[in-house]
């Protein structure tokens, strides 16, 4: 033969041959039909596609008022909204984003549906909690809605005292009462998958085989099923001091509003790593899939989420620095955080050699992998800015902090949910979603983040408060910058609506295994069976054993051959 | 935080220009932005030596050049790495902000002090001479100034970018921030913390001001009462002097002199006298019975403004002897007695 | 069979698909399991450890009022003491002594479901149920002595007992004005915390009188003790909820009292 190199796929994506294949006969989708049966379904995989729809849902409406913030911003006037309408847009997008969107985003979805299958369960300890969960999430959306259409919501989402229980005559009680019901969706999911991950795994599915996916999820339920009730009852006491005024929250009648600034941000900071945590497991599964290769130290990545989960209990002073809090506890929490800074370093360094010696391509979501690492790393050392705290200072409650969170929220979590979602994807829905369009989105997606929010980050250090409705002339430019950004990211994130919502229908048929992953929900088909395995499967492997998964896709073309 | 000083003016005056970066206007600013850049410069080398990672992985072990992967379980020695080095990093930077945040928060002893009031949606400033602003702050530059801030309704946040100085302005009670501007020029002054309808209004200008012009200016916009004298007047209308006036005969402690001390109260514990006690104890005496006395002060909460507690704060503030406490107290006492005598004349 | 038949979950069973290979044993496999808990034992454990980790959450509930109470009591520490002591001690140990005896009944009944003695442990659960009521309108009189005396917190929230007990024949010191109104703060916490564990009584005994039902249709009595044993936790929990309430309102500052 020719000295001709043997031309190697830039692809690892295997799918049937396209025309004999169909989606399998029996699945979870078809397996019952009519309304009812998803609504009173007990199958956690399609109350994880009841959530997704949900979720999604509300991603866009909290999208519309961030598109409806930064064309106001446009302009240092005050032009676009009145004032108490701008403040209300400001308050209903963080509402909606972190209780109806980032908190449930991976976890009810991705979580709900893959944590039993990577496991080796036919579904997660509760079924009917599960669905439980999803109606409460249901109520706390129709609540936020009822809210919003009332008239609205004016306290931000930090519910911050007194202003929420005495100087505000919106409806700040309808919106306590939809986090207070969505909490307690929150608080079923972790429960559920504790007890699951606890009780339900297949044998030879030892702690150290799962998939990191489903470590970091453990780690964001435990501070679902610890943190969230903090925050329901911080927000009964709320309600309570608006009905009836006895002064917890005021100072003129003897209370302190400072405690309410500790029980909310004893839930709020650990909801930052509930949020983040799940999309951390996602990046795992999706670098270490694209570059064949088991995650480089595995139990250092394992062990990371949880020292997250433990740390990340004892820093929420951090976010009261300059109200007044001693100086001990300034020097202890300021302490905590830097040491809280340290796993999400490890994680960062152990994905990116997992890169080395591996094979690695390049499919939509290991671009989304990557652009979750870099903005991660932004967003996680700008952390480090507000958590030394001279330098909190001048930095926070200014763009600087509205920056850094959205790096790590969107630039994490989104990048890490829609990678996830793109991943999974054919596992769900049986078909392959488009790859260049996605790749498009994802570097659309990519490029307008950055353009949106790395001015917040110079308007920050210039000082421009954040939350500000009309701002002064000189922060224009950075602002024009942003929200022209804004919109480069607005289109990133309707294309994948659109494709996926094509995809559904045209997509190629996906197969058992496109990615040739090695998780157990890839051993079977997709979309899967209601009761997911066939049989009970017996875990002999370690996870990421790509030569395990070798040897199996051989035996089984001899077996069928 | 040894910076050469011909750089550190290069870099200053290239960052000021593309509007980057706001001015430096106070002595604290040049301390905070050497630990801005030094965490700028670990965010940009920790950013590029991530993407070098990545990106030098990606071409190197791409799969065209790599088809088949080497499994490598992880390394101890690496991960050690990367665990200690940003530890140690972090650390140096907890250190340095600490260091920083106290010499951000403490004032220095001879710095003058200012009062400043927020509430929904203005800043009001009163100067111990009397002079009152709204939404601007005249100080003078090349010395330390304390404002003790305090809140009538919710939570703000009073921020001065360009002195990178900022802190709660909370309600119920004192909190101070202090600065020493540098340059004279009129300087942004933002409240921070979201307080309801009018927050990005509740916005106003820091002057700083030369000594001198300083000086005119407190001549010209000053109401004629010190802040002092004005507590003076309200301590004798409010009646306190009826109980606190020094005399042996006296109900409440004598206030002459009680500022700065260290005083021992009823239930045993010691206490600094500070503009902070003295306000919490017109509001709530009962938790501040100094020790001899019995516990019959009545509550003013409610019934003196913040504007009203700053002026008695001042004024006990300047009292070094019940001299003229107890004069007015007597005067007023013969005011008193004086309408009874035409009644009595009435009578046959 | 026919309590297969009859069961709704043996509905589940059958939906199971045609390649399932887990073997189906009735005689084994009680009409309760669910089928995607691969033994009884597994579905067991998931309950009970999936109610402890509710009562964890539970606990972090009830925290957040328990920490302000401290911080408050802390505080205000004269007035805290003072309405303390207005609160009905005796009321409060009957309450106390109720509710330990309703938790021994449920123990009691978990036992019962577990020896299969339908009746004795229906009668457990209705004893249950009866010291449950018990101690909620011994806490409706409770409350009902707060409103006479002006002290649920709100419009109606009077101070006068506290600046001048002797009118009231009270036999504590006075309080001045800015420290009684600080009573109220203790009001305002005494009624949410006990407010929030009657609360959690009435969702028990809404409950009780569910599994009442089932048990008296003989389904705790097979075997199938878990939902039984479950719901004991919770009770206890709410018992020791009150455990910590009732020291913590009632009894920490009686020393001060003449």
């Amino acid at each position: 033969m020719s000295t001709a190199p043997i031309a190697i796929s830039n692809t690892i994506v295997q799918l049937p041959d396209q025309t004999t294949a169909t989606l399998p006969k029996r699945n979870y989708i078809n397996a019952e039909s009519g309304m009812l049966s998803w609504l009173l379904t007990g199958d956690h995989k399609r109350i994880a596609m009841l959530y997704l729809a949900s979720i999604t849902f509300f991603f866009f409406i909290g999208g519309a008022f961030a598109g409806a913030i930064r064309l106001e911003l446009l302009t240092p006037q005050p032009d676009l909204v009145a004032s108490d309408t701008y403040n209300k847009m400001f308050s209903m997008h963080g509402i909606i984003m972190i209780f109806l969107f980032l908190v449930p985003s991976v976890p009810a979805t991705l979580g709900n549906f893959l944590i039993p299958i990577m496991i080796g369960a036919k579904d997660l300890a509760f079924p009917k909690i599960n669905l439980l969960s999803w109606y409460l999430y249901m109520i706390g959306g129709t609540l936020t809605l009822a809210a919003l259409v009332l008239g609205g919501v004016d306290t931000g989402w930090t519910f911050t005292t007194p202003l929420s229980t005495h100087y505000l005559n919106t409806h700040v009680i309808t919106a306590a009462s939809a986090i207070f019901v969505a909490g307690f969706a929150s608080i079923f999911t972790g429960l559920n998958f504790i007890v699951t991950i606890h009780r339900m795994r297949a044998p030879g599915m030892t702690w150290f085989r799962m998939p990191l996916f489903v470590w970091s999820n453990y780690a964001a339920s435990i501070l679902m099923v610890l943190g969230t009730p903090v925050l329901a009852i911080a927000l009964v006491l709320v309600a309570l001091e608006r009905t009836i005024g006895i002064g917890v929250f005021d100072p003129t009648k003897g209370g302190d509003p400072l405690l309410f600034q500790h029980l909310f941000w004893f839930y709020s900071h650990p909801a930052v790593y509930i949020m983040i945590l799940p999309g951390m497991g996602v990046i795992s599964e999706v670098i270490s899939t694209f570059s064949r290769k088991r995650v480089f130290g595995y139990t250092a990545v394992a062990f990371s989420s949880v020292a997250i989960a433990l740390f990340g209990f004892f820093v929420w002073a951090h976010h009261m620095f300059i109200m007044g809090v001693s100086n001990f506890s300034a020097l202890v929490f300021s302490l905590l955080t830097m040491l809280v800074a340290v796993p999400s370093a490890i994680k960062i360094f152990n994905w990116a050699f997992t890169l080395q010696k591996g094979s690695i391509t390049f499919e939509t979501p290991m671009l989304y992998a990557f652009a979750f690492i870099g903005l991660f790393t932004i967003g996680g050392l700008t952390g480090v800015f507000l958590g030394s705290l001279g330098l909190d200072i001048h930095l926070t409650e200014t763009y600087f902090i509205v920056a850094h969170f959205h790096y790590v929220m969107v630039g994490g979590m989104l990048m890490a949910f829609l990678a996830g979602i793109h991943f999974w994807w054919p596992k769900m829905t049986g078909r392959m979603y488009p790859e260049s369009v996605s790749k498009l989105s994802a570097i659309i997606s990519f490029i307008g983040f950055n353009l949106t929010f790395m001015p917040q980050f110079i308007l920050g250090y210039l000082g421009m408060p954040r939350r500000y409705h009309a701002y002064p002339a000189d922060f224009q430019v950075l602002n024009v910058l942003s929200t022209a950004g804004a919109t480069v990211l607005g289109v990133g994130f309707l294309m994948p609506l659109l494709y996926l919502g094509w995809s559904l229908k045209y997509g190629a048929i996906a197969g058992n295994n496109p990615w040739q992953a090695t998780g157990l929900e890839w051993q079977i088909q997709s979309p899967p069976l209601t009761e997911n395995f066939l049989v009970t499967p017996i875990v002999t492997q370690e996870a990421y054993d790509y030569e395990w998964l070798e040897k199996k896709t051989k035996q089984e073309v001899t077996t069928v051959g | 935080m040894h910076i050469s000083p011909v750089l550190w003016q290069f870099l200053v005056k290239w960052l000021h220009a593309s509007a980057l970066f706001p001015a430096e206007a106070s002595t604290i600013a040049p301390y905070t932005d050497a630990l801005y850049f030094f965490l700028l410069l670990i965010t940009v080398i920790g950013l590029v030596l991530v993407g070098a990672l990545i990106f030098g992985f990606s071409i190197r072990y791409r799969r065209q050049r790599n088809p088949v992967a080497t499994q490598v379980e992880g390394s101890t020695l690496l991960e050690a790495t990367w665990t200690i080095i940003p530890l140690a990093i972090f650390l140096v930077v907890f250190v340095w902000g600490a260091v920083l945040y106290f010499r951000i928060y403490n004032p220095p002893a001879n710095s003058m002090n200012i009062y400043v009031i927020g509430k929904q949606w203005m800043w009001k400033a009163e100067h111990p001479g009397g002079q009152h602003e709204i939404n601007s702050l005249h100080v003078p530059t090349g010395r330390p100034v304390q404002l003790t801030m305090i809140s009538q309704d919710v939570f703000h946040s009073f921020s001065i970018p360009e002195f990178r100085v900022k802190r709660e302005v909370v309600p119920g009670r004192y909190s101070t921030v202090w600065f020493n501007a540098t340059t004279p020029g009129t300087y942004h002054l933002f409240c921070t913390q979201y307080c309801g309808t009018q927050h990005s209004g509740m916005i106003g200008e820091i002057v700083a001001l030369t000594p001198e012009d300083y000086e005119k200016w407190t001549q010209q916009s000053t109401s004629g009462m010190s802040l002092a004298q004005n507590g003076e007047r309200l301590f004798a209308s409010m009646g306190c002097n009826a109980c606190h006036n020094g005399t042996a005969a006296a109900r409440g402690p004598s206030l002459a002199g009680v500022y700065g001390s260290h005083l021992t109260l009823s239930n045993g514990s010691q206490v600094l006298v500070n503009e902070a006690y003295l306000r919490d104890s017109i509001l709530n005496p009962s938790q501040h019975v100094t020790a001899g006395f019995a516990p019959i002060m009545p509550t003013y909460q409610g019934q003196i403004s913040e504007d009203g507690l700053i002026d008695l704060v001042e004024y006990i503030k300047t009292l070094n002897s019940n001299y003229r406490v107890q004069q007015t107290y007597v005067t007023s006492q013969s005011n008193q007695a004086a309408p009874t005598t035409p009644s009595e004349m009435v009578k046959p | 069979m026919d309590n297969l038949i009859a069961s709704p979950h043996a509905l589940e069973d059958q939906e199971l698909m045609p390649g399932e290979t887990v073997v189906h044993e009735p005689h084994t496999l009680l009409p309760q399991h669910r089928h995607h808990f691969e033994t009884e034992e597994q579905q067991r454990e998931a309950g009970s450890f999936g109610m402890w980790l509710f009562l964890l959450t539970e606990i972090m509930f009830f925290g957040g009022m328990f920490f302000a109470y401290l911080l408050y009591r802390n505080w205000y520490y004269p007035a805290f003491a003072v309405a303390s002591n207005q609160l009905n001690v005796p009321e409060g140990a009957i309450n106390t002594a109720i509710l330990i005896t309703s938790g021994f009944c449920m123990a009691l009944g978990v036992w019962a479901a577990e020896v299969r003695k339908k009746k004795f442990l229906v009668l457990m659960l209705v004893l249950t149920t009866v010291f449950g009521v018990a101690f909620l309108g011994v806490k409706v009189d409770e409350y009902h002595e707060k409103y006479e005396h002006h002290h649920i917190p709100g419009a109606s929230f009077s101070i006068a007992e506290f600046v001048n007990p002797a009118a009231y024949h009270i036999d504590e010191r006075p309080l001045s004005p800015d420290m009684a109104q600080h009573t109220q703060l203790f009001f305002f916490l005494y009624f949410a915390m006990t407010g929030m564990h009657a609360l959690h009584m009435i969702i028990g005994i809404g409950i009780l009188g569910w599994l009442i039902w089932r048990a008296n249709r003989g389904e705790f009595s097979t075997g199938y003790v878990a939902p039984i044993e479950n719901f004991g936790l919770y009770w206890h929990f709410v018992d020791i909820v009150w455990l910590f309430l009732f020291p913590l309102l009632y009894l920490i500052n009686r020393h001060l009292a003449h």
